[in-house]
């Protein structure tokens, strides 16, 4: 107990210290060094997937290091760990941006978490790169979502069904949490504009973790053998995966019969099962390790090189931090400070390669634009892409399908500077944040 | 009928033998082979799919296979199109006609033609009418339920022809069903239609269902009502089979709820030791598992099969030292202090998966299945998978273990002895320390071999424990503390309770639901299904 009391009272002096530095004065900022965040989750639920993403960011790091840092000053990482625990991840931002005093953090996974940080972002005025896919409806001015909108992957991925495999009917599959069910009811606004009926589309919800897959499973071959086209459309999230693809496979659901796209299962997640019997099975990302580019083959060269492992794949929310960081970098160089304010000015407009052969740029909501590729599963676990999009795709942060957000946009550019404009009453506020 | 049914009968010989394999010549079906270099996406190769197909020689299967199976490639530097198998660094390079193989070369030099769902699946209708005259049951079998899938009208005739061949019952009884389906699809005068109502009523199936289903729609008069009783008679069938799958469904959750707490019924039921750690104990069985299966597919690939029979002690050692070591370490020194345990044992779990963590990373970790525990068979309209089905039986076979050694071993009877009444047990000579550490590796090594079985169907990652530990505690508490009995009913009961729920109330309120049912019970019944009664449960 005394323990405990002692950490806290160690808590409350160093963010007093924090405070006292901050009032202090700017000397401080003038160090030899640029200070970077790293927030992801090295322990708990969410540390299968975002200890890779800590990974990558410290290979960008000393990459960019040996080509001579940025602004002449060396980057050094700061890694902390919020232990998927949301309320903790509300701290160690705090504690990244005023005792660590970073210039830029990477890092949050799960919605929740980004989530739990905006305020913080928003009350210290610092800078969040968020990587991984979401739901949208947010546009925030202090963060950067370099992972897929909804109109980057999910809509992409279910016109692709409609269109080339002639599915009609819907199985909307997900995890019982914030990003599954903001995307479904997208989903199934859409597909309901696209004529689709209401008995055609069924939506379920399993929780965190979900392991007995047996009921529901048999409930969509039933639901797949009524005659129509049936694709299962999945958000189901990280560890529920593995045994629903192995309940699939087990009941003999093949992909020539009943499809299922995901939009959470890469080549990370793959690394953890057999995957000969998904073979057929899709996702839709905007990156797949398979994609044949010079940048990508160097890409995947280096994090081999780094993370000592030949087995270790790559995948999209990487390559999320990959265009994210370089953005920083040039932003950084562009406006000449790492100044928050001066970064999030400059920022909007800057054309970073990315790992597919394109380029993408930061559009003024602060989301990038990228190309949007459907593959399915090979026996190897990686993805062969057999649809993608013939340009590069904007992500659109309020959902043009939803009622209440189809009127809002987001840009951050002077003089609207708004993150939830409506375009039909033409003032700044409404849904969502601010 | 009879007279239809001879002329179309006639007519299918007829037209075989117009398109009949000796002469469908080699050069034109390696002509039209020789357009997979050329394809550029996917309806281009669906229509050279289409094209080998209507050739109607069986000499295509073997490349139209190839095909689905994404190994057929074009040799970039001549243009050239083989069949290929990946062997390491090289490939085995075979002639896509005739299967003989050509030798091995760079793989590098090959480029595969893409396949999607939508090609596969024309392949697989393709070959469906390819191989409906083919030497193996298995393929015809296939391939009459292929077509029952895709119903088409002028596919009668093959179908006639292959019906009036068909020695195998259970394929002709398959063959009739894909004939009716296309009949009822079809031209043909209502008293055939009616005949084909009849067939398809005696199935029980929910493809049979909906075929017939649409077809009451669209038809009139009495076919209508032919139709209409069919589907009500199926309805009520699938409503049979509805309620035994989900008796099936828990029983088989039963089993995965009793692994789990099998072996926290005599940590905390028998001994009262709050083991937060448990989980960690099912963990660590199988990341044994992934161990072995690692060694074997280093060293000695053939015995995969048996991974798991060599895995069972091995992971009942690991858990049981584990175990052991957690006893005479920290457990020994908080008996009666049960909040200290509590706090003592989650921070043992909590050390337990970040060492894994450590030493196997973050990550799953691929446990394979057997070929023994892969797949499914159909029982009736139950399809019943083989993983499921073993881990039931291995559930009870470990229940009826721990009683042999409860109830019939001078061990168990010194456990019962001790947790009886430790101090007269103490004085008949009994160690009772040691009782006590053996009890808790007992526990801990059962819960090592459930993670074994648990290997099988769930994530092997660090965080494998958490998911088992509080439905774990949940069993032991329904089922009565201290009772084995108790924790079987207990297991069996709540899964039975949990899989009737989720089809109506969905997988989250199920066990939401469940929970409430639980807490009321213990209102009732604060120790449980099967209270332990006498001195114990004084002291």
């Amino acid at each position: 107990m005394r323990g405990m009391l002692g950490s806290i009272s160690r808590r409350i002096s160093a963010g007093l210290l924090a405070v006292g530095l901050v009032a202090g004065g700017p000397a401080l900022a003038q160090e030899d060094t640029i200070k970077v965040g790293i927030l992801h989750s090295l322990s708990g639920t969410m540390a299968i997937s975002e200890t890779t993403l800590k990974d990558v960011m410290l290979m960008l790091i000393e990459e960019q290091n040996k080509k001579g840092g940025v602004l002449g000053k060396k980057l050094e990482p700061v890694v902390v760990d919020p232990a998927s625990d949301w309320p903790l991840f509300a701290e160690k931002a705090r504690e990244l941006i005023s005792v660590d005093d970073v210039a830029a953090v990477f890092g949050c996974w799960t919605s929740v978490s980004r989530k739990s940080v905006l305020p913080v972002f928003e009350e210290l005025n610092s800078l969040l790169f968020y990587p991984v896919q979401y739901e949208g409806e947010e546009s925030q001015r202090n963060v950067f979502y370099t992972g897929a909108a909804p109109n980057q992957q999910a809509i992409p991925a279910v016109d692709y069904l409609m269109n080339e495999d002639g599915v009609e009917r819907w199985v909307l599959a997900g995890t019982d949490y914030v990003y599954p069910r903001t995307t479904n009811k997208i989903l199934e606004a859409y597909l309901k504009s696209k004529g689709v009926a209401d008995e055609d589309i069924m939506i379920n919800y399993t929780p965190f973790g979900h392991s007995d897959w047996q009921t529901i499973v048999s409930d969509i071959k039933a639901f797949g053998a009524a005659g129509k086209r049936t694709a299962v459309v999945s958000t189901i999230n990280g560890d529920a995966n593995v045994p629903f693809y192995k309940e699939l496979a087990n009941q003999g659901v093949k992909a020539e019969d009943i499809p299922v796209v995901a939009f959470s299962v890469g080549e990370e997640e793959l690394a953890g099962l057999d995957a000969a019997p998904l073979v057929g099975h899709l996702a839709a990302w905007n990156y797949f390790q398979s994609v044949e580019t010079p940048e990508n083959a160097e890409f995947i060269e280096a994090w081999k090189t780094f993370i000592e492992d030949d087995n270790r794949v790559t995948n999209d929310p990487m390559e999320a931090h990959y265009i994210g960081f370089n953005m920083w970098v040039e932003a950084v160089e562009k406006a000449g400070t790492t100044d928050p304010d001066a970064v999030i000015d400059a920022i909007v407009g800057v054309s970073v390669p990315n790992l597919t052969g394109g380029t993408s740029t930061m559009m003024p909501n602060h989301h990038i634009t990228k190309p949007v590729l459907i593959g399915e599963i090979q026996e190897d676990g990686q993805f062969e892409t057999v649809w993608e999009t013939s340009g590069l795709v904007v992500g659109d942060e309020w959902s043009d399908y939803l009622p209440d957000s189809k009127d809002l946009i987001a840009d951050w550019r002077a003089p609207m500077s708004c993150g939830n404009f409506n375009v039909a009453t033409g003032k700044c506020g409404g849904k969502g944040v601010n | 009928m009879t007279f239809l049914r001879v002329l179309a009968m006639i007519l299918t010989a007829f037209c075989a033998a117009a398109v009949s394999p000796a002469q469908a010549d080699d050069a034109a079906l390696r002509g039209i082979i020789a357009k997979f270099a050329e394809t550029g996406n996917y309806s281009q190769t669906r229509a050279i799919v289409a094209e080998l197909a209507a050739s109607g020689d069986p000499a295509v299967a073997g490349v139209l296979n190839a095909l689905a199976d994404g190994d057929v490639h074009v040799r970039t530097s001549d243009n050239q199109v083989f069949i290929t198998k990946d062997a390491g660094k090289i490939t085995r390079v075979f002639d896509p006609l005739t299967g003989e193989a050509l030798g091995e070369e760079p793989k590098n030099l090959f480029e595969k033609v893409k396949v999607n769902n939508s090609l596969r699946r024309a392949v697989r209708d393709a070959l469906s009418s390819l191989t409906l005259g083919s030497a193996d049951p298995a393929k015809r079998l296939q391939a009459a339920r292929t077509m029952f899938a895709s119903p088409d009208a002028a596919s009668i005739e093959a179908l006639d022809a292959a019906i009036g061949k068909e020695r195998d019952a259970g394929v002709k009884a398959a063959l009739e069903a894909a004939r009716a389906a296309s009949v009822l699809i079809s031209d043909l005068p209502d008293d055939e239609k009616r005949g084909a109502v009849e067939r398809l009523g005696a199935r029980a199936d929910r493809e049979t269902l909906s075929l017939l289903k649409a077809f009451a729609e669209r038809s009139k008069g009495d076919l209508k009502a032919a139709a209409e009783r069919a589907v009500s008679s199926i309805e009520s069938g699938l409503a049979f089979w509805a309620a035994a799958q989900n008796v099936w469904y828990g029983v088989s959750l039963g089993s995965v709820l009793l692994l789990a707490a099998i072996g926290l019924a005599i940590t905390f039921g028998v001994m009262g030791v709050i083991n937060m750690a448990h989980g960690e104990m099912v963990m660590i069985g199988a990341y044994t598992t992934f161990l072995v299966q690692e060694v074997i597919r280093g060293t000695a690939p053939w015995l995969f099969d048996w991974s798991l029979a060599i895995a069972l002690p091995l992971a009942f050692l690991a858990a049981g030292a584990v175990g052991l070591a957690i006893e005479r370490g920290i457990i020994r020194f908080l008996y009666g202090r049960p909040l200290e345990t509590l706090l003592a044992t989650w921070g043992v779990s909590l050390v337990l998966q970040q060492t894994v963590r450590t030493i196997f990373g973050p990550t799953n970790r691929e446990v394979g299945n057997p070929s023994w525990m892969s797949g499914s068979f159909q029982l009736g309209e139950l399809a019943i998978t083989w993983n499921r089905l073993w881990i039931v039986v291995f559930a009870l076979a470990v229940f009826a273990a721990l009683l042999y050694i409860f109830n019939r071993t001078a061990w168990g009877l010194q456990m019962r002895a001790v947790t009886a009444n430790r101090r007269m047990a103490a004085s008949m000579g009994i160690r009772t320390p040691w009782v006590d550490a053996f009890t808790f590796a007992l526990g801990s090594g059962i819960a090592g071999i459930a993670g074994v079985a648990l290997s099988q169907i769930d994530n092997v990652s660090p965080n494998l424990g958490q998911g088992y530990i509080i439905d774990s505690f949940m069993v032991v508490v329904f089922g009565g503390v201290g009772n084995l009995w108790g924790t079987l009913v207990g297991a069996f009961s709540l899964g039975i309770l949990n899989k009737f729920l989720e089809p109506y109330a969905g997988a989250v309120l199920g066990k939401i639901l469940v929970l409430v049912v639980i807490i009321l019970f213990i209102q009732k019944r604060p120790r449980g299904l099967f209270a332990l009664k006498g001195r114990a449960v004084e002291a």
